[in-house]
């Protein structure tokens, strides 16, 4: 098997994998960073994003062996002990339920507000459409964007 | 208000308290009315014996007090919200307690089950008195070290006060503590006085959920276990016949492919080399018998038109009723199978050894599993030890332990520790689906009254449980009358969340919106003149109750603005009692090119005593959101056996810019509290659709809404 070297959360990481295996498989099996969630395997649901060069990206779809020189960003490496603005909206506005998602959700938002510093109701609503809530915490999602962007602002 | 109190039990027999070899006391209790006189408690918290106990607070000597969660949490709250009840009553700083998962497989327990929203229902007495129990006995011990009477003492917040004001902190007096007698007589709180419950908490895993720290079954790891990827029969009603494994065992990483039953097992040492693994077997199949949703729509429609159906209750004399009256007004209602779509697919870990079996994963019936994983491996029950994980959601799911008799099979047969992990085509494609419904509703109108109502349900597999013919609208209309009948299919059906309710709402709640038109009087005004019928009642069966449904209806139409919108906003309304909580619900919408857009919902729950207002606040908000969104768009078909989605690219789930805003009222009362993982959900088809029909003047009698929504001349 080829050996791959992933520039993940700031430090590099070697793993050994076949071409093909999709960064998911790669973060939760090899390299035990668990937080980014298996929910379908073909990029429908977001459950699964992390940030590639900042870009929110669905990881069950990137093959390890295109990954050469690109910084990855999970939900673990987002912040230190959950402080990013998102990650402290989240907090505040106790959004889970069941919480499966919510790393997904947090990534894409993230990764949105690096972008929109002052997004309207209509974009955040937007840039959110791709990520499934089983459990439709919606509400409190929209919510806490708006929050983190006021933080961020 | 007093809340009621249980005492045909003795304290004594559901309580035992131990000092623990690590510091700190140790409080066992029971959530079933007795448990072994003779039992004998653990010291150390590793080596709990849970047949004895399932429920354990540990108070350690600084004071900081952990609770074992009992029941398992798939997003309902209930790891929050039961705990909050001991804590209560304790008189503890919410801040100090600690919230764990307990790993328990018990015959004594009262109901470790996440189902039917009954969760907080059931336990609400008995975690009252345990905590406050346990505050006696704190109570005690510092009375006994302070040479005084225990009724000069004063708790609170984890201290202890005297009447010279010395103060001593639970901490302090916990090894005292656990050597007392369990105390018979206990006070409970006012409700008044609460402080714990009824203030917001926050979910006790959020820190863990959004950093990314492993909670849940799939995130579960230990040791060298192999993850293994099943291939079932793609169509319901096939056989296995044989099969070809050449190219599975020639992918990296695979290492078995075992035949069990009816499938095929690919063992690999990372998931993505299962899964693929899996992708190279080939099988051939032997069609039995393949069912096409085609055929049960001729089939529902056959059992709705014909005479053999079981009564599930009647009232008065529909025949004569209908013969009578005015206007016989009649519709059917059809909904489709849907998968249960919990957003962490199926998976279970099982290490199956010659002296023990070890299971572990997302499940909402640990008893109901590890007894059938006894019977399947002809084990004890003894030997069987299964711990609960964090779920990503249930929905009824994982009611069924179907993933965890394969793991304990798999693992059994490999002779290795090993988790099933179901791909999310594996979990579409092998559920245990809502069965598809058709209702045939009728009702006769005579002098401006329903005078009879008909009601017959055609069903797959099972029908409605036996309380639902004695919910709204029984004891409202004097002639009435529930009728079912199913047929048996080879497609697996089970239960999804608030079965059977969830459609049946929809169905009848717009059919009431229609007789309010034909009636010509308001949709609410409709329901509460038929409430007046049921206040006064004397019929024990009838489960819901008029006054608080009225409450509640009175609630939604206030805060809701009924009839008060601006122009181009439609409204409508829809109320149902399920799982022990009334709901009233007013969607919102608006036209947009046409096209229906839901803005708004405003939701009044009864739910007692509402323990977690942000726990419960965001069950309804889910609960509402849910149910708009499988009434709209989850379509679920079978053409030979096979389901035609089998991934979120052809299955549609409401995503964020379909959700209208959810708004929540809770009636304020002090009674027990009820369930709200379901309730919320059940009325939200039916607001919709009489919302869309006040906007469009088209009635919606079939499940998903977009269908005919497409089709209808509006959106050209």
């Amino acid at each position: 098997m080829p050996n791959y070297t992933l520039h993940i959360n700031g430090k590099e990481k070697s793993v050994s994998a076949d071409a093909d295996t999709p960064l998911l498989w790669i973060l939760r099996d090899e390299l035990n960073l668990v937080g980014t969630k298996f929910g379908c395997g073909i990029a429908q649901c977001g459950a699964c994003t992390v940030h590639i060069d900042g870009v929110a990206t669905r990881s069950c779809q990137l093959q390890v062996s295109i990954l050469d020189g690109v910084k990855i960003t999970t939900i673990e490496g987002l912040s230190d002990d959950g402080k990013h603005p998102v990650q402290e909206a989240w907090a505040a506005i106790d959004v889970p339920q069941c919480g499966y998602c919510q790393a997904g959700q947090i990534m894409t938002a993230s990764a949105f507000l690096a972008e929109n510093k002052n997004p309207s109701e209509e974009e955040i609503r937007a840039a959110m459409h791709g990520n499934i809530c089983r459990c439709a915490s919606y509400n409190r999602i929209e919510k806490a964007v708006k929050v983190a962007a006021e933080k961020m602002a | 208000m007093k809340s009621k109190i249980n005492t045909n039990f003795s304290r004594r027999n559901f309580l035992k308290t131990s000092v623990l070899a690590g510091g700190g006391m140790l409080i066992g209790f029971n959530l079933l009315t007795a448990c072994k006189k003779d039992a004998v408690m653990p010291v150390d918290i590793k080596n709990l014996n849970f047949n004895d106990f399932n429920a354990y607070i540990k108070i350690s000597d600084e004071g900081y007090v952990t609770i074992y969660s009992t029941n398992p949490e798939i997003g309902q709250g209930v790891k929050t919200s039961m705990p909050m009840i001991i804590a209560e009553e304790l008189d503890v700083d919410w801040s100090k307690v600690n919230v764990e998962q307990a790993a328990l497989d018990t015959k004594n327990f009262k109901r470790q089950v996440a189902g039917g929203s009954q969760s907080i229902r059931a336990s609400w007495d008995i975690l009252r008195q345990t905590g406050a129990t346990a505050k006696q006995m704190l109570v005690n011990a510092a009375a006994a070290k302070w040479k005084v009477d225990a009724s000069t003492l004063k708790a609170s917040k984890g201290i202890i006060t005297n009447a010279k004001g010395d103060k001593i902190g639970y901490g302090e007096v916990v090894k005292e503590a656990a050597l007392l007698e369990v105390p018979e007589n206990i006070t409970l709180k006012d409700i008044k006085d609460f402080t714990i419950v009824g203030n917001d908490a926050k979910n006790v895993d959020l820190n863990k959920i959004i950093t990314g720290k492993p909670l849940f079954g799939l995130d579960y790891k230990a040791g060298n276990v192999l993850i293994a990827s099943v291939l079932r029969p793609p169509a319901f009603g096939q056989k296995l016949v044989s099969f070809d494994d050449t190219n599975a065992k020639a992918v990296h990483g695979v290492s078995d492919v075992i035949k069990f039953g009816n499938k095929i097992a690919v063992l690999a040492s990372s998931t993505w080399a299962a899964m693929k693994g899996k992708k190279a077997l080939t099988a051939q199949w032997k069609d039995k018998k393949l069912e096409s949703t085609e055929n049960h729509d001729k089939i529902l429609t056959k059992i709705l038109d014909g005479k053999k159906l079981n009564v599930r209750r009647e009232d008065g004399n529909v025949k004569q009723a209908f013969a009578n009256a005015d206007k016989v007004i009649e519709r059917t209602y059809h909904s489709p199978f849907l998968p249960h779509n919990c957003l962490e697919p199926m998976n279970f870990y099982a290490d199956v050894t010659a002296d023990k079996v070890h299971l572990v994963g997302p499940i909402q019936t640990p008893q109901w599993t590890v007894n059938r994983v006894a019977k399947l491996l002809k084990r004890k029950t003894e030997d069987i030890h299964c711990e609960m994980t964090r779920m990503g959601g249930g929905f009824g799911r994982r009611l069924y332990g179907d993933f965890a008799l394969e793991a304990a099979e798999i693992s059994s047969l490999a002779n290795k520790p090993v988790k099933v992990v179901y791909s999310r085509e594996d979990d579409m494609t092998a559920g245990r689906y809502k069965p598809s419904v058709k209702y045939r509703i009728a009702a006769s109108l005579k002098d401006g009254k329903v005078t009879g109502y008909h009601l017959k349900e055609a069903a797959i597999n099972g029908n409605m449980y036996g309380l639902i013919p004695n919910f709204f609208p029984a004891g409202c209309i004097p002639n009435l009358k529930i009728e079912t009948g199913n047929y048996k299919s080879n497609i697996t059906t089970g239960a999804w969340r608030a079965p059977y309710t969830n459609f049946l709402a929809y169905a009848e709640q717009s059919f009431f919106d229609e007789l309010a038109v034909e009636l010509n009087v308001d949709a609410i005004q409709l329901r509460l003149d038929l409430l007046q019928n049921v206040k006064n009642t004397t019929d024990k069966r009838i489960e819901y109750s008029g006054q608080r449904m009225e409450d509640t209806i009175r609630l939604v139409k206030e805060k809701g603005n009924w009839g008060k919108t601006p122009e181009g906003v439609y409204q409508g309304f829809a109320a149902y009692y399920s799982h022990n909580t009334h709901v009233a619900e007013i969607a919102e919408i608006v036209l947009k090119d046409g096209f229906p857009v839901i803005k708004k919902v405003t939701a009044a729950v009864d739910c007692g005593v509402v323990v977690n207002p942000t726990g419960a606040m965001n069950q309804v908000q889910g609960g509402v959101l849910d149910g708009i969104g499988h009434a709209m768009y989850a379509d679920f078909s079978f053409k030979n056996g096979k389901p035609d989605a089998n991934n979120f690219d052809r299955y549609r789930l409401i995503r964020m810019q379909e959700t209208p805003k959810v708004e929540v009222h809770f009636v304020q009362n002090n009674l027990s509290p009820t369930g709200l993982g379901e309730p919320g959900l059940p009325p939200a088809g039916g607001a919709v659709a009489n919302a869309i029909h006040a906007a469009l003047g088209k009635r919606l009698y079939k499940q998903p809404f977009i269908k005919d929504l497409q089709k209808s001349s509006v959106l050209g």
